[in-house]
């Protein structure tokens, strides 16, 4: 390998590399470089929580945070994420102890198959955190990302807004 | 002093909007979808497909991709063991193309490797030699005989007609109109998945699968490979969506044949791409229709001719074809008829079950026929279809007479008085998300018409045309805890929340245990027609009946009562003169009592070559109403409000019932303005998620909902099936809207920009 | 088959000319798709998105310009204060895919991948911004005009890297419209940019999703100029219809799965037109 090629960050086929997720670092080895985050999340690291359904960017089931901004881990390289905190679904809260996002979506209804339901709590996290008051039409353009095909989303938004208001509310007191 | 029923009774009975069982596990990411099994050592399968709609395989070379490191097993027709096809209806389907090719993404063969990626190195290796010949891609040349036969069983899959009444009559008012329906996708998110684990020596397997009907596919699998019924168990992976995708075999057989090949756990999971090719979608349709009215608006007679393309091979084109041309007449009376039907076979995508199955179709065309009707008549469209309801003891075009409550005029009248939108064109705050176009900006306020449409629907429940429709439940009660087992899939509609609450409501226990779904309790049907709550509903009231029976019993000796005046009040066994009282869990305690039933609905009958007979056993029905705003001069269009008063019977969960309503109108949104596969000579153009649209967020309107419940006597639990109609009658309502608005004809779903500008 | 993480400009641009075949990686929102698909197996991945030179944009307050960093997001686009600079920019940044791909997917992605359907490019073209590649040779610039030479083909040289585009801060009013069937997460049919310099008393206008790249309707440009009036801002009707006939004759669309081009033809001239009046609200 050249000098140039050296001076860079470097990951290669036969190396191993290092991601972050959810606040542990998890070794990934003997990798095809190729792959998406979303197959080395779930082939690798075992974290199988983001969902794939489309494989570019079409539908947001693959929805996690790298380096705090919600993208879809479908098209991050997951060599390239190196050096970078990654939170996904797992890392919102402890198995049993759901979120406000994610109780108030199994008490709205917002569920039915499940299988945009992970990506739309980091979406629904993440838009909480940036605008906690969205109206109707901002939580729409938000999670517009995130496709819905048994729920006609009626019950997500609902979700949504439960969570901003319960937040109002707590924050008053 | 009285004890009413209501204070000791607990929350989670029938009735209650109780949250599903398996909500918790969704929204931490923990819930099990097939696509997320894996096993020590498993390999990844992948298919080979063809490129070409219709051509004879000349030849097929696997050898070089034998080269690539990391290729265990490559399949193709000559390693298939027992019947090299398969199907629901007729087994016309080959497990793998051997001679012909009939659709671009039909499987030729298979491979199991170590890695995806060496799995797509593989297939890019098979050379396959292939003789490419002309298509069969339009439907009509496949009924007058132009075409060769692409098929042994020929390229008519089912010709049906339908003669009622006095086929002569008229009416003082005639309209018609050539309507056409595009191939739409069921598009669930949870890609096709299987994990199959060979037994040692491979005397069986075992096969975690998303799938509707577990039984069904084990039948068809066992069948192709050679293998005895029972060795082949399934068990219900997660599944992500269905919505009649996964009624027919896609990988389950491949998935098989690989693991039993390396003798090692095999996992195949489609691409998006490939799941457009993979599974059967919702035929497109050909249908012209033609009524007479009286002048007042009367429906005289309806005529109709329907084709249907099947695509390359059989599916449940049949059955399809028989609730299209049965639905001919909506929910409307109608004593006389002549309809033609045909489901033909094309080297287009197979086609088979979506929501909906063949009465979308149906109804697109009679809806819009309604419109132009009341034109015709000049009544209001609203006023012409309460003239025409259907009421319960109304006699079909097929003879069969409407048994179950059918409350169309009822549907009709509450969805005509929900409130309209209160926001004009554009909304009070200027967000260019209000307008169609959206971000793109394309409009102003100005620029919009606004349009209202309103359309009705009559849905079969169940399966129709002599089928044995059944389906099984088994509970057991001990220590006040209910265990059920069932075959029923779960594929995102709720049956498992209902299916506690029925226990918890006949049995009256807190605590029920679900078994996990496969095939070690006998078959449920599928998932599909609307029948699970019914029929599965059906079987898991009687199975619990059938406990309390026995526990009742139990009770009645020990206690020295008579059996027959004990009843369930809350979680208590009380008797029918108040003395007496014991908790369920109390009264279990130390016994255990066991029993598995099977449910059947009223036996159907074949149609005779009139296409008379009492074909299906039960009716849904609903309206919707649309309120679109429409860009005319770009042809954009954003729906607002779609107000819809359904037929339930009974809601028993009432959170989930709106769930399917909102879900179902998503689709049938989709279908008016913007879901469709392209084909183009047989080929494919747009099978992706950035070319097949799906309604988004920004897409799909608030849904104002009023439930009719009048529980249905016919029906176990007094519910219908909530499922479909949303789908079917949304999309012509949304439809009319868009005419409303721009003030001409559209005969067409999916309904496109340049359908609306009609530019030359 | 190694992934580069670079982190300054000079080890991007060595890294390039040790491997000028490498697939340049910025929000991955186009190249990725490529790869899962196996439309693409590089051999190397350069990795761009961690450059800090890339990643930030400087205001040039005397030339009135923008230099926006090869790796700034459509989000960052979209967001204050960039949009209240550049208008027209922010409008197409908001129409670009979900707020996922709008968080990842880049303005020097948007220009690499130089799709006839890139949301960003219109504007671009509308504004005469200039695009800056850097390699080991040096650096250059060209006006995003010469850049954007065909259907994903550019004016880049093999070892060349897009490193930022100078975008005009023009004084008068600016938009941007797109058509698609949908009302989020849509390829556009028909695009199109207006940008109204009142200095110059100049009007430009930029078509996408209608040729092999951008075209900018010189015809229609000058009618409107010597059509509208500037100190009132208004055109009257016959003036806007006329200047979005010369914007749809100025097009040259296809016919594909998405669209036909005589509705892609029909909509150039609509959006023209409105966009136009929007320009000059009064009649």
């Amino acid at each position: 390998m050249s000098d140039q090629l050296a001076a860079a960050t470097v990951v290669g086929l036969d190396e191993h590399y290092r991601l972050h997720v959810n606040g542990t670092d998890h070794d990934v080895r003997d990798a095809w470089v190729g792959e998406s985050l979303l197959y080395v999340l779930r082939e690798r690291l075992g974290l199988t929580g983001s969902k794939g359904a489309c494989e570019q960017g079409e539908c947001g089931s693959c929805s996690v945070l790298v380096d705090g901004e919600l993208v879809c881990s479908c098209l991050v390289m997951a060599a390239s994420a190196i050096g970078q905190p990654i939170l996904t679904i797992e890392g919102i809260a402890p198995v049993g102890s759901p979120s406000d996002v994610q109780q108030a979506f199994v008490d709205a209804g917002a569920v039915q198959c499940g299988f945009c339901t992970p990506g739309l709590i980091m979406a629904t996290h993440n838009l909480l955190e940036r605008s906690p008051d969205p109206d109707v039409v901002e939580i729409r353009e938000e999670l517009s990302g995130n496709v819905c095909r048994c729920t006609g989303y009626g019950r997500i938004i609902d979700a949504v807004q439960r969570v901003s208001i319960a937040r109002r509310a707590e924050a008053a007191e | 002093m009285s004890i009413t029923a209501g204070e000791r009774t607990r929350f989670g009975r029938l009735g209650d909007s109780i949250t599903r069982p398996d909500g918790g596990a969704k929204v931490q990411g923990t819930f099990a979808f097939s696509s997320d099994l894996g096993a020590d050592n498993a390999l990844w399968g992948a298919t080979l497909r063809s490129p070409h709609p219709y051509a004879r395989i000349v030849s097929i070379d696997v050898s070089p991709a034998y080269r690539i490191s990391g290729v265990e097993a490559i399949i193709t027709a000559e390693d298939v063991p027992g019947e090299l096809t398969y199907g629901l209806i007729s087994q016309d389907q080959p497990v793998f193309a051997s001679e012909f090719v009939r659709f671009v993404g039909e499987p030729i063969a298979a491979v199991a490797a170590d890695h995806p990626e060496t799995c797509r190195r593989a297939l890019e290796a098979i050379i396959v030699v292939y003789e490419v010949l002309e298509p069969l891609t339009d439907p009509e040349r496949a009924i007058d005989g132009s075409h060769p036969p692409i098929h042994p069983d020929g390229n008519v899959i089912r010709h049906q007609r339908i003669v009622c009444g006095d086929v002569d009559a008229t009416g003082a008012v005639v309209v018609e109109g050539n309507y056409e329906i595009g191939m739409q996708d069921q598009a669930f998110l949870g890609l096709e998945a299987a994990l199959a684990t060979p037994d040692p020596g491979g005397a069986g397997i075992d096969l975690h699968v998303a799938t509707q009907w577990l039984h069904e596919d084990q039948k068809q699998i066992a069948a192709c490979l050679g293998l005895p019924v029972d060795s082949i168990r399934l068990t219900l992976g997660g599944v992500g969506g269905a919505f009649g995708a996964r009624e027919d075999i896609s990988l389950q057989v491949h998935t098989c044949l690989l693991a039993l090949r390396t003798g090692r756990p095999v996992r195949i999971h489609y691409s998006r791409a490939e799941s457009f090719l993979g599974h059967v979608h919702r035929h497109p349709a050909r249908i012209w229709m033609r009524h007479h009215a009286t002048a007042d608006g009367r429906i005289v007679k309806v005529e109709a001719r329907m084709v249907f393309d099947g695509g390359a091979y059989a599916s449940t084109s049949s059955a399809v074809l028989i609730n299209g041309i049965t639905h001919t007449q909506g929910p409307y009376k109608c004593a006389n008829a002549i309809v033609d039907g045909y489901a033909v076979r094309t080297n287009n995508l197979p086609c088979g079950a979506m929501r909906g199955f063949g009465v979308v179709q149906a109804c697109f065309a009679h809806e819009s026929q309604m419109d132009k009707l009341a034109v015709a008549c000049g009544i209001d469209p609203i006023e012409l279809r309460l003239l025409n309801a259907m009421e319960i003891g109304d006699k079909l075009i097929t003879g069969q007479i409407i048994e179950n409550v059918a409350p169309v005029a009822r549907c009709i009248r509450e969805t005509a008085a929900l409130p309209l939108p209160d926001e004009p064109v554009g909304g009070h705050d200027g967000n260019v998300m209000r307008l169609p176009g959206g971000a793109g900006r394309t409009a102003d306020s100005g620029h919009i018409r606004r349009g209202i449409g309103f359309a009705v629907s009559i849905k079969n429940l169940m399966y129709s045309e002599g089928f044995d429709d059944y389906s099984t439940a088994r509970c057991r009660l001990a220590d006040g805890i209910a265990t059920l087992k069932f075959a029923t899939s779960e594929v995102g509609q709720g049956f498992v929340t209902i299916a506690g609450q029925i226990a918890r409501s006949v049995l009256g226990v807190d605590d029920v245990v679900l078994d996990p779904i496969d095939t070690g309790v006998g078959s449920a049907g599928s998932t599909s027609a609307s029948r699970q709550t019914w029929m599965s509903g059906g079987a898991v009231n009687a199975a619990c009946h059938k406990v309390r029976g026995l526990m009742f019993d139990a009770v009645a000796s020990s206690h020295g009562l008579d059996a027959s005046d004990l009843s369930i009040e809350g979680a208590d066994i009380v008797d029918s003169v108040g003395v007496f009282r014991i908790s369920v869990a109390e009264a279990t305690a130390g016994l255990a009592f066991d029993e598995t039933v099977e449910y059947r609905h009223t036996p159907t009958e074949d149609l005779d070559e009139n296409g008379q007979g009492n074909c299906h056993t039960a009716f849904a029905f609903v309206a919707h109403r649309a309120v679109v705003d429409v860009d005319p001069e770009l042809g954009l269009v954003k729906v607002i409000q779609i107000a819809t008063a359904q037929d339930v019977g009974r809601a028993l969960n009432p959170l989930s019932v709106r769930g399917q309503i909102e879900g179902g109108i998503a689709q049938g949104l989709g279908l008016a303005v913007m879901e469709e596969i392209i084909m183009t000579n047989g080929r494919v153009r747009n099978a992706s998620f950035t070319d097949y649209l799906l309604p988004t967020f920004l897409d799909m309107p608030d849904v104002v909902i009023s439930l009719i419940e009048e529980p249905d006597p016919i029906a176990p639990l007094g519910a219908k099936g909530v499922g479909e109609p949303p789908t079917i009658s949304s999309t012509p309502a949304i439809v009319a809207a868009i005419r409303d608005a721009i003030g001409r004809p559209i005969d067409r779903v999916p309904v496109r920009p340049t359908d609306i500008v009609a530019l030359v | 088959m190694p992934v580069l993480v670079p982190t300054t400009l000079d080890e991007a641009v060595s890294a390039l000319a040790a491997a000028p075949d490498a697939l340049v990686l910025a929000g991955g929102t186009d190249a990725m798709v490529e790869v899962n698909m196996g439309h693409r197996r590089p051999n190397v991945v350069l990795a761009v998105s961690r450059v800090s030179e890339l990643r930030s944009w400087t205001v040039d307050p005397i030339g009135a310009t923008v230099r926006i960093g090869a790796a700034v997001t459509y989000a960052e686009l979209m967001s204050s204060p960039l949009a209240e600079m550049l208008p027209a920019l922010a409008e197409a940044a908001r129409t670009v895919g979900s707020p996922q791909i709008r968080h990842a997917g880049t303005l020097g992605g948007n220009l690499g991948t130089c799709s006839p359907a890139g949301d960003g490019l219109p504007v671009l073209s509308a504004l005469d911004a200039v695009v800056h590649v850097a390699s080991t040779r040096g650096e250059r610039s060209m006006s995003v005009h010469d850049f954007m030479v065909g259907v994903k083909r550019t004016a880049l040289e093999p070892g060349e890297l897009i490193t930022a585009v100078t975008v005009p801060m023009l004084s008068g009013w600016q938009g941007y419209s797109k058509v698609g069937v949908r009302n989020a997460m849509v390829i556009a049919l028909a695009t199109a940019c207006i940008a109204v310099d009142m200095p110059s008393s100049s009007i430009r206008l930029a078509i996408g999703s209608v040729a092999p790249t951008i075209l900018r309707c010189a015809e229609a440009e000058s009618f409107a100029i010597g059509a509208v009036d500037f100190s009132t801002m208004s055109a009257t009707v016959d003036t806007v219809r006329r200047f979005g006939e010369l914007a749809a004759a100025a097009s040259r669309p296809i016919d594909d799965h998405r669209s036909r081009a005589v509705y892609r033809r029909h909509a150039i001239g609509v959006l023209s037109s409105r966009l136009l009046r929007r320009a000059f609200p009064n009649e």
